[in-house]
């Protein structure tokens, strides 16, 4: 795979084909939604493969789940044991503060988030038996910066438009 | 999967594709000229360099974080080293070193020594008031308040001056925690 923006993204993330513990990889009808958020809650981008029930309209859902992990790593934080530097709980944590989870499972789906210093989400839905999908995440904010924040028409903390390349390397 | 911050850019830099340094400081150098020739004032050039430097900064950071594999400074001394080590290496091809350093350990001097923009350039007696660099300090403040450090950032010491070296003053001012965006009635 041949990015315009040099070989250097390919050649450091691990190809998202095939992420260890899963016999298909993301490639199989495996994902089941993808969110990406910025630091102030605007959802950049949603993306469905396999969702047959809907509840909510589309912006309630997206702003739940938002709220679900604004919340979910604040309390994280709280918990965590070997830290000494937790903050309180519901207090805005800063930068840097406090630690962060990276997936959660239920019985009928596994969510698994990435979010970078600057603020955006990644979140990716799945079915419950995917592995680690830390990787892949991480290959898709590389995906992020080469498609989206390199396009030079893409105005910052706008929804994606333009996604379908971006998309098709995502869910390969 | 932890990742190991590295302590210098040169493996990124050996990566990433890089444009001819000539081309690149030529380009720069037409692009402040024509500032000079659209807007007339100095000032009013040093004000543009800084919001270009800006809007590159709130985006170059994305690129920063993916490819150097960086997770989080602890504080604000790993955060300069990060930026004089790394972020310069990675994006202009040299390294800064980091100095002066106050007692409360919120501002410090960026230096340096070798800086591929302004090779060929002389100021010539009317702009003697540029900052012929002030981008630099646009792509700073940018991209450290896209990681919530409001910062302010400027230029001690400059070579188009007579001094001996390049110094950038970067103040941090607030760490802004993160906040839940949506209000309660929306």
């Amino acid at each position: 795979m041949q990015f315009f923006g040099g070989s250097a993204a390919a050649e450091m993330t691990p190809s998202p084909a095939a992420p260890p513990g899963t016999a298909t990889g993301l490639a199989g009808n495996n994902a089941n939604m993808l969110y990406i958020f910025n630091r102030n809650g605007v959802c950049l981008l949603y993306r469905e493969w396999h969702r047959p029930l809907h509840t909510l309209d589309a912006q309630q859902d997206q702003k739940l789940m938002f709220g679900l992990l604004f919340s979910l790593r604040s309390f994280t934080a709280k918990m965590d044991p070997t830290s000494v530097d937790k903050g309180n709980l519901g207090v805005p944590l800063l930068p840097g503060q406090g630690c962060s989870f990276y997936s959660f499972r239920t019985n009928t789906y596994k969510l698994s988030f990435m979010e970078s210093p600057s603020g955006i989400k990644l979140i990716l839905v799945t079915h419950p038996k995917t592995g680690d999908l830390r990787d892949a995440l991480r290959y898709m904010y590389n995906l992020y910066v080469e498609y989206v924040v390199k396009n030079p028409l893409y105005v910052p903390g706008s929804p994606i438009k333009y996604a379908n390349r971006f998309i098709l390397y995502a869910i390969r | 999967m932890a990742p190991v911050v590295p302590r210098s850019g040169d493996a990124v830099f050996a990566n990433v594709e890089r444009v001819n340094a000539e081309l690149f400081t030529l380009t720069y150098g037409a692009i402040v000229r024509q500032l000079l020739t659209d807007l007339e004032e100095v000032e009013e050039v040093n004000k543009q360099l800084d919001q270009m430097g800006y809007n590159i900064g709130v985006r170059l950071i994305d690129e920063f974080l993916a490819k150097s594999n960086i997770s989080r400074c602890v504080d604000f001394k790993e955060t300069a080293e990060v930026i004089a080590k790394v972020g310069f290496k990675m994006f202009l091809g040299v390294t800064a070193t980091v100095t002066n350093w106050d007692v409360e350990g919120t501002s410090c001097s960026l230096v340096l020594e070798d800086n591929p923009l302004v090779e060929f350039v002389e100021l010539p007696d009317t702009c003697q008031g540029l900052y012929y660099c002030n981008i630099l300090s646009g792509v700073i403040r940018g991209a450290l308040e896209m990681v919530s450090m409001k910062t302010e950032v400027t230029w001690v010491r400059d070579m188009l001056h007579g001094d001996d070296a390049y110094e950038l003053r970067v103040k941090l001012i607030k760490q802004v925690p993160e906040e839940y965006p949506y209000k309660d009635d929306e």
